[in-house]
């Protein structure tokens, strides 16, 4: 078995382990709610505000997850063996990145679409919403790997990874509301189908940087 | 394991003139040692001069502000190592065949699991989650990860940290087969494991 | 310009002459370009009086991203040879682009109250230079964060490498984003060609916020060089 595949599969089992998508996909639910209960369930208000709120929501389920991502490995020592291992620790990086979207970010894409059903999207548009959170969870992922690996010796580290990470989830926020909102819709999936190519090539790489940094 | 062993090119480590620091503060000047095919050193020195620091800069993690590690008949010096640290590095909610697994793929192991098991004695406890186990088992799965994959040089952190007198000898079997087969060991330890050293190193201070 | 700084102690030496020449330099700008920018300059021809608020604005905004690439250029010395001047320069830069950064967004709000008829307008300039101004407040909070200063040194200029492959995607899409949402009715402030006569105080100022960058900068690596020298000698003296 290559350690690509070792370390994928041993991510998904213990993000299994702790509860799965369940905590992650309640919250985006949860936050979800909040929105109509906010602003009225006026549904013209709502057909225009309810779908950004979406990927609002699906950004900050994501943030949730990044605190604890590398702050365990290096607390138990787990980090140390990944540096040992006879693959670079970015293809690691990428495998821990790769199981987080498979467990968490798809789970969020398919949920996004009853979700938004739910705040006024055009049952039409359900489709499309999927694929562009799938691919904004992506991005997201990327870039949060980068915030996750640079505070992960920093004890309570959860608003700094925020204030860190919100400015490099702005691209995908952009594109990602465009398409749940319907706005030139063509080009703002590829543009966000870039941003997630883009993360997922620099998200592990800068990671690896930086655990190498955590680990001494 | 035969006592030709797998190790044939004779690997040795060279420390070199090895000058630690962390945050800014300089653990230790100068310190150089070498360690020969089938040596078992053991590294002594009171709490904080170092002896971490030391094993975590021949395995390659921290970057020494001066001097080197020298790896002399091995492939790739960044292959050649493991590590057992304070830390077990193993995740609670896995079972002890899960950390087998994982570990087998990430060194490119080829142990068997039986073999494994048997000989630590974790055979019973192979499909149990770690945080029913006690420490001494989380060490004893810790130990295994020594031989999942043959790597020449063993850098053990206080490897006998809440074994038992079995678990001990187990250690103590493990090193001495390691040493026959022509690997290098360096441990720091408080206590003498049993086995009687090649060489003491003091980390001064 | 590194490899002269190469060693603290020469760096030292020209700081000691370089940080209060720059910050004289400085002040003779300011007390040129801003009489001249507030009644010598011509006042613009749709907004009267208020237009003379560029002065501060616009330099504030080219600087703000100036210092930016500078931290970037900095990092990329940090983690390629490890130099610890860079880190220092790197660290000592942030504070100043981050009031720079502030300054353009609090006189930018200022200035579209009378213009644009609202103190805050979600437009691709003001909306870049907020996610830049975000950037500087995780940099320095990273910084601040990280115990042990020289890995906090190393993580935040991966941070800064990483912000600096972010900053200019932010601004193509925040642009993209504004065309999409905004009727193009809204004047832009700098879309006309400017009065030449209003260049002058324009790069005067300009070169004023350049000085009082250096200076400030030179000052805080100065400032951080001591403190690190006096916690060496702390410790040094503890381990004795």
């Amino acid at each position: 078995m290559s350690a690509f595949r070792a370390t994928f599969q041993r991510e998904l089992l213990l993000l299994w382990a702790g509860g799965g998508a369940l905590a992650p996909l309640g919250y985006f639910l949860g936050a979800t709610m909040l929105v109509p209960l906010a602003m009225g369930p006026d549904r013209a208000l709502l057909a225009v505000a309810g779908p950004p709120l979406v990927w609002i929501a699906a950004a900050l389920a994501v943030l949730a997850m990044l605190e604890r991502l590398f702050q365990a490995d290096l607390e138990d020592g787990s980090l140390d063996q990944m540096l040992l291992s006879r693959a670079p620790l970015e293809l690691i990086m990428f495998a821990k990145g790769a199981a987080l979207w498979c467990a968490i970010g798809l789970p969020l894409a398919i949920a996004g679409a009853p979700a938004a059903i739910a705040l006024q999207a055009p049952v039409e548009r359900a489709a499309m919403i999927v694929v562009s959170l799938a691919l904004g969870t992506a991005a997201f992922i990327g870039v949060g790997l980068v915030g996750a690996a640079v505070t992960a010796s920093v004890k309570r580290g959860g608003v700094l990874i925020a204030l860190i990470v919100l400015p490099l989830f702005a691209p995908p926020i952009i594109f990602g509301a465009s398409v749940a909102a319907g706005q030139d819709v063509g080009a703002a999936i590829s543009i966000l189908a870039g941003c997630a190519l883009g993360a997922a090539a620099i998200g592990p790489v800068a990671a690896a940087a930086a655990l190498r940094l955590q680990a001494e | 394991m035969s006592a030709r062993g797998p190790f044939q090119d004779k690997p040795s480590i060279r420390v070199e003139a090895l000058t630690l620091s962390r945050g800014g503060r300089v653990l230790f000047e100068g310190l150089s040692f070498a360690a020969a095919s089938g040596a078992y050193v053991e590294v002594h020195g009171s709490n904080g001069s170092g002896k971490t620091s030391l094993l975590r800069a021949i395995a390659g993690f921290l970057k020494p502000s001066a001097g080197q590690v020298a790896f002399d008949g091995v492939e790739e010096p960044a292959l050649a190592t493991h590590y057992v640290g304070h830390a077990n590095a193993v995740k609670r909610e896995a079972s002890v065949r899960d950390h087998l697994r994982y570990w087998a793929g990430l060194f490119g192991g080829a142990a068997s699991e039986d073999f494994i098991a048997q000989t630590l004695d974790l055979g019973r406890v192979l499909t149990l989650p770690v945080r029913v186990l006690s420490q001494g088992q989380a060490r004893r799965i810790a130990l295994a990860r020594l031989i999942i994959a043959p790597r020449p040089v063993w850098l053990l952190d206080e490897p006998a940290a809440s074994l038992d007198e079995s678990g001990k000898a187990v250690l103590n079997e493990l090193i001495a087969s390691h040493r026959a087969s022509g690997g290098v060991v360096v441990a720091a330890v408080h206590e003498p494991l049993g086995a009687t050293p090649s060489q003491i190193v003091r980390v001064p201070r | 310009m590194f490899s002269a700084f190469a060693n603290p102690a020469r760096f030292m030496a020209f700081s000691a002459g370089a940080a209060p020449a720059l910050f004289v330099g400085a002040l003779i700008l300011f007390a040129t370009g801003i009489p001249w920018a507030l009644f010598y300059s011509p006042a613009d021809y749709q907004m009267g009086d208020t237009a003379r608020i560029m002065y501060v604005h616009v330099p504030a905004a080219w600087w703000s991203m100036g210092v930016y690439a500078f931290m970037t250029g900095a990092s990329f010395v940090s983690l390629v040879w490890r130099h610890v001047l860079a880190d220092v320069a790197a660290r000592a830069a942030a504070p100043v682009g981050a009031v720079f950064a502030a300054i353009c967004l609090i006189t930018g709000s200022l200035w579209g109250a009378p213009t644009w008829g609202t103190w805050w307008e979600w437009d691709g300039r003001m909306t870049s230079m907020l996610v830049l101004f975000i950037t500087y407040l995780g940099y320095l909070a990273l910084w601040a964060a990280v115990e042990d200063e020289e890995k906090a040194a190393r993580l935040a200029a991966i941070l800064c490498l990483v912000g600096a492959i972010n900053l200019p995607i932010v601004k193509f899409s925040v642009d993209w984003w504004s065309t999409l949402h905004q009727p193009a009715s809204i004047m832009r402030s700098g879309g006309s060609a400017i009065h030449p006569e209003m260049l002058g105080p324009l790069l005067t100022m300009a070169g004023a916020y350049l000085l009082l960058f250096g200076a400030l900068t030179l000052m805080n690596m100065r400032s951080a060089i001591h403190r690190r020298r006096v916690e060496n000698a702390r410790l040094r003296g503890a381990q004795a």
